[in-house]
Parts: C-alpha cells; sequence; structure tokens
C-alpha cells in the first residue's frame, strides 16, 4: 500500500491573524506555524493505514521553504518519504496550487510507482477553498470523496464514512482513491524523541513546478469589523448563581 | 435553508447582472423543489434525472453540474457553501477547468467578490475572470427573501457514465436520537480551564438541567479529554444556541468562529481579561467548579 498525504503549512490554530499594512500576506511576524489542522490528521491516518496493512507513507507539500518544518514534523510521526514543491513565497489561487500538485504525483508516480491512496485534508484552515485534491482526483481520474472521517481498507477498495447533519453517508470507492479527511478522523500523535531524530534522517524530494496562475486572483486581505459588545458582569465565583439563573428564567432556556 | 439562501442569492445576483436565472434541482425531493424555487422568484426548474443518481455522489452530481451549465449557457454557477455545495461546485469546475471561488460575503456586478477566511475571522477580496464563474455563497450569509413566481420544471437528463457510480453513497447510517451540538438551544462548552475528562461532569449536569449538549474547545479534544463530535470551531461544529455558556474558554479564534452564531453568550472564567469574557454578553467571574455546581443547585433550589 502506498498512501500519499498532501499538507498545509499555516499559521497555527487559535493566533489572531493580522495583515500587512498593503494587505497582501497575512503579518507572520509573531505567529508559529504548523501543518492545516484536518491535514495533520491526514497525515496520522497515513500513518496508521501503513502500520496495519504495510507500505508507505509519503507526504507532499506545495509551500514556501519555511514549510521544510512541517514536512519534518510528518516524517517525525513516521512517514517515510518526503516531496516539496517550493513556492516563491505568495500564496498559489487553487487552479495553481492543484496544477502543483498534480505535477508532483505524476513525478513521484513515475519515480517510485503509483499511490493506491492519496489523502487531502477536508479543506486548509487558512485559504479555506475546498477544491485542490477535488481538482487532484478529477485530473488523475480517481474517485474523490471528502469530509471522510472513517477509512478502512479492504482488498482493492476502501470503505469511507462521511458524517452530514442527518446521520452518516457509507461509500465504497475503488482503489486507487483520493479523499479529502477532516479532523475527528483520529487523534494524532505527538512525535516520538525517536521520531524526531528520524526525521532529520528523511530525505526531501524537490520537484519543480510550472503550473500557470488560475482565474482567481487575490486583490487584497482584510479583518472584518470587530464585533463589540458590552459585557454584563453577573458576579464572582459561586455567589453569582443567583444571578445566572435569573437570566436562565429570563431568556426561557430553564 | 440552504435551498432558500441558494435561492434567493441566484436571484437577487442575476438580477444585479441583467441575467435570467434558473434553478437546477437534483437528488431525492427534488420534485418538490419546483414549489420553493417558485416562491422565491427563480420561474425555470431544472430536474436531473438519470439512473445513476439514485443517492448522492460528488462526481454524479458535479459531472450533473457541469452538463447543465453547458446545456443551458450558463455564465454563472451558483451554490450554497455548505460541505455538500462547495464540494459538488468543486467537482464542476474541475471538469470544466474553470476557477471556483468559495465561501463569499458578497460579489459586485463587476466580479470583484469578498470572500472568507479562516472561517470568517479574516476576509479576502478576489477578482473573479473566467468564460463560466463558479462561486458558493457562505452558508448563513444570504438572508432568504420569498417573490412568489409560477414556476415550470423541466427534466434534464445529463450523460453520466456508470463509473461515476463508483462515488455515489452506498449505505446511511442513521443519528442518535436526541438534540445535536449545532441544533442544542443551549451549549454548555468546556475549554482549557475544565482541567480533567472527569471535570466535565459538573458541566453534563447543568446541560441535562436546561436541556441542551455538552461541547468544548479544540484543546480539550486534542487532549482526548472529550470526542470530537462535541468540539465548536473551525475544524468542529458551528452552534447556534439561544444561549451558549463557555467554561473555563479562552476563546482564541478557531473556537470563536464556531461559536459566533448563538445568540447570547454567557463566559465563565477565572481570568476577567479572557478574549472569551470581552465578547461575551454576560459574564461571571470565577472557578466553573465553584460556579457551574452553585448554577445547577440554584435551579434545582428553585424548581423545588
Amino acid at each position: 500500500m502506498r498512501v500519499l498525504v498532501c499538507i498545509k503549512r499555516v499559521p497555527a490554530p487559535g493566533a489572531r491573524i493580522n495583515v500587512t499594512s498593503d494587505g497582501q500576506a497575512v503579518d507572520t511576524a509573531h505567529l508559529g506555524f504548523a501543518i492545516s489542522p484536518h491535514e495533520e490528521c491526514a497525515v496520522e491516518e497515513a500513518v496508521q493505514i501503513v502500520e496495519r496493512i504495510g507500505g508507505t507513507a509519503t507526504v507532499l507539500t506545495v509551500g514556501p521553504a519555511d514549510a521544510e518544518e512541517q514536512l519534518r514534523y510528518a516524517a517525525s510521526l513516521g512517514v517515510e518519504e518526503a516531496a516539496f514543491v517550493v513556492t516563491d513565497g505568495a500564496d498559489w489561487d487553487p487552479q495553481r496550487t492543484a496544477s502543483a500538485v498534480l505535477e508532483a504525483v505524476r513525478a513521484l508516480e513515475a519515480r517510485h510507482g503509483s499511490f493506491d491512496l492519496i489523502l487531502f485534508g477536508n479543506e486548509s484552515a487558512d485559504s479555506g477553498g475546498y477544491q485542490v485534491g477535488i481538482r487532484v482526483a478529477h485530473a488523475l481520474d480517481r474517485p474523490m470523496v471528502n469530509g471522510i472521517k472513517g477509512i478502512e481498507i479492504a482488498g482493492e477498495s476502501a470503505t469511507v464514512r462521511r458524517p452530514t447533519d442527518t446521520g452518516t453517508e457509507i461509500y465504497q470507492v475503488p482503489l486507487p482513491a483520493v479523499l479529502g479527511v477532516k479532523e475527528g478522523i483520529n487523534l494524532p500523535r505527538y512525535p516520538t524523541l525517536k521520531g524526531r531524530l528520524n526525521s532529520k534522517k528523511v530525505q526531501i524530494e524537490t520537484i519543480e513546478s510550472s503550473a500557470a496562475s488560475g482565474g482567481q486572483r487575490m486583490i487584497r486581505l482584510l479583518r472584518p469589523a470587530e464585533q463589540v459588545s458590552e459585557t454584563v458582569i453577573l458576579g464572582s465565583g459561586a455567589a453569582a448563581a443567583p444571578a445566572v439563573v435569573d437570566l436562565l428564567e429570563e431568556i426561557g432556556v430553564v | 435553508m440552504a435551498t432558500e439562501e441558494a435561492l434567493t442569492a441566484g436571484r437577487d445576483l442575476a438580477g444585479r447582472l441583467g441575467l435570467e436565472v434558473a434553478a437546477l434541482a437534483i437528488g431525492a425531493g427534488a420534485e418538490a423543489l419546483a414549489e420553493v424555487a417558485g416562491r422565491h422568484g427563480v420561474a425555470r426548474v431544472h430536474l436531473a434525472q438519470h439512473p445513476v443518481l439514485t443517492d448522492f455522489g460528488p462526481e454524479a452530481w458535479g459531472e450533473t453540474v457541469a452538463q447543465a451549465a453547458v446545456v443551458l449557457g450558463a455564465s454563472v454557477v451558483m451554490s450554497i457553501g455548505t460541505d455538500l455545495g462547495n464540494e459538488v461546485m468543486a467537482q464542476a469546475a474541475a471538469r470544466m477547468d474553470q476557477p471556483f471561488v468559495a465561501n463569499c460575503l458578497s460579489i459586485d456586478p463587476d466580479w470583484k467578490i469578498t470572500r472568507v477566511r479562516w472561517g470568517g475571522s479574516l476576509l479576502e477580496e478576489v477578482e473573479l475572470d473566467a468564460p463560466i464563474r463558479f462561486v458558493t455563497f457562505t452558508h448563513h450569509a444570504v438572508e432568504p427573501i420569498e417573490a412568489p413566481v409560477a414556476a415550470t420544471v423541466t427534466t434534464f437528463e445529463p450523460e453520466l457514465a456508470p463509473e461515476l457510480g463508483r462515488t455515489i453513497v452506498k449505505d446511511r447510517g442513521a443519528q442518535a436520537a436526541g438534540v445535536t451540538l449545532a441544533t442544542a438551544p443551549v451549549v454548555v462548552g468546556g475549554g482549557r480551564g475544565v482541567g480533567s475528562p472527569e471535570g466535565f461532569a459538573v458541566l453534563e449536569e447543568l446541560a441535562a438541567l436546561l436541556g441542551g449538549r455538552v461541547g468544548c474547545s479544540r484543546v480539550v479534544t486534542n487532549n482526548g479529554w472529550r470526542p470530537h463530535t462535541d468540539q465548536v470551531g473551525q475544524t468542529g461544529t458551528k452552534i447556534a444556541p439561544d444561549l451558549y455558556i463557555a467554561c473555563g474558554i479562552s476563546g482564541a479564534i478557531q473556537h470563536w468562529v464556531g461559536a459566533a452564531g448563538s445568540k447570547r453568550i454567557l463566559a465563565i472564567n477565572t481570568d476577567k481579561e479572557a478574549n472569551m469574557v470581552a465578547k461575551a454578553d454576560y459574564a461571571v467571574i470565577g472557578d466553573l467548579h465553584e460556579v457551574i455546581p452553585a448554577i445547577s443547585a440554584e435551579i434545582k433550589r428553585r424548581r423545588g
């Protein structure tokens, strides 16, 4: 089983995101970076699949030179091979990103054999285009389902589960396939010391991209207007309980 | 609701661009959408029918949308940015090799678009230039408005290869009974301040007294204290209760974008400078392990 997992370097979730004065980029001065959350779970899933049924997990990113940090992190969790399309540092539009991933997949498959499974995150935490994995799958003519929270491999197919507002959808897709996974499919492990040491030795294969820009062009980033709310302090400690229950009665939830 | 939002946004966009608007309906219950379309001012409804379309399937639906765009001569194809809406539009745009802009808040007639990033905590202005423009509007960003007209339904028969059946839903599992996090009238959320899996017992008790559900922050699920299905946030569930009681939650952006749809927020936190306290309508400053049991006791006392 050869599994490829595609990741994106994004500012670590939770931080307040500020924009540079020209509105052309996120101000990264005080930000830490991480693998986009859905994709961190995709890395964990790839490692677990290989642990269960054998094979190789490979990680791929399209990003700035600093994204080597995220490739090494994936390697520290147990991914054995890494590939890197280094960008100019600008955030590429979704079509260009998809083209670059596609070029890389074709190059890796030509050199090392085809992938049985390619994993993406459902959407990137930062730009949220909801399409790169779908475009890549279509270009490869492989089945693709997004929003996946359960994968079972059996023989030549994968049974996958996707929760919806009203229940769960179950798909059975033939391999090779492409899946977009969501956080919650697993709980990603933390790197072990051995994993960290191993990650430094993993060779990163760089792949050139000739991908052209698509039809969506960023003009600028901006922060939405802040919602200003007056907070009514109902009290301190356990003594505030009567005031809280008064409020619960007033809004009719008790 | 997404259907009504799509019809309203489509009618409005077509009106401002001087274009005709038509609806494409696919899937179970699609026949009933003709009435909904007419009620929201969309008079032409195309009902997709094909033996492959037995249930939802992202590839088959995307191919159906792409073929309908060609046959009907559409210059704009739009939907609402639910998970399903974004997936089908991305499939259709990929098949047409056209750009697709997800989660738009507004679209100017010159195709300058404002869209959301980071679950809504950052905005982006983009230009979209393409022969066929694929877009989704952010879910809940459009207020459905009725404008009744008489609707006519035409059957649309796409040509779908049998292979597209490979991603049709094969089976469905039922939802567990009871109120869900997304629809609960009250959500009692816990963060790092809860301190342990056992610490959630007091939140469970209060939620039960209020007929609500327990939610949590991403820190909690990453620590393995609660299942991911309880997570409120950008990568979890977006909630819209009458009241959100946020206990020991600092209020990081990732959590806030999932909680911002709450009608009212009550924060319980030891830190009066916490982001969640600043953004809340009401706050109690104190240790949740003292405050919440006192609230539950007061509710029980008043109920006698």
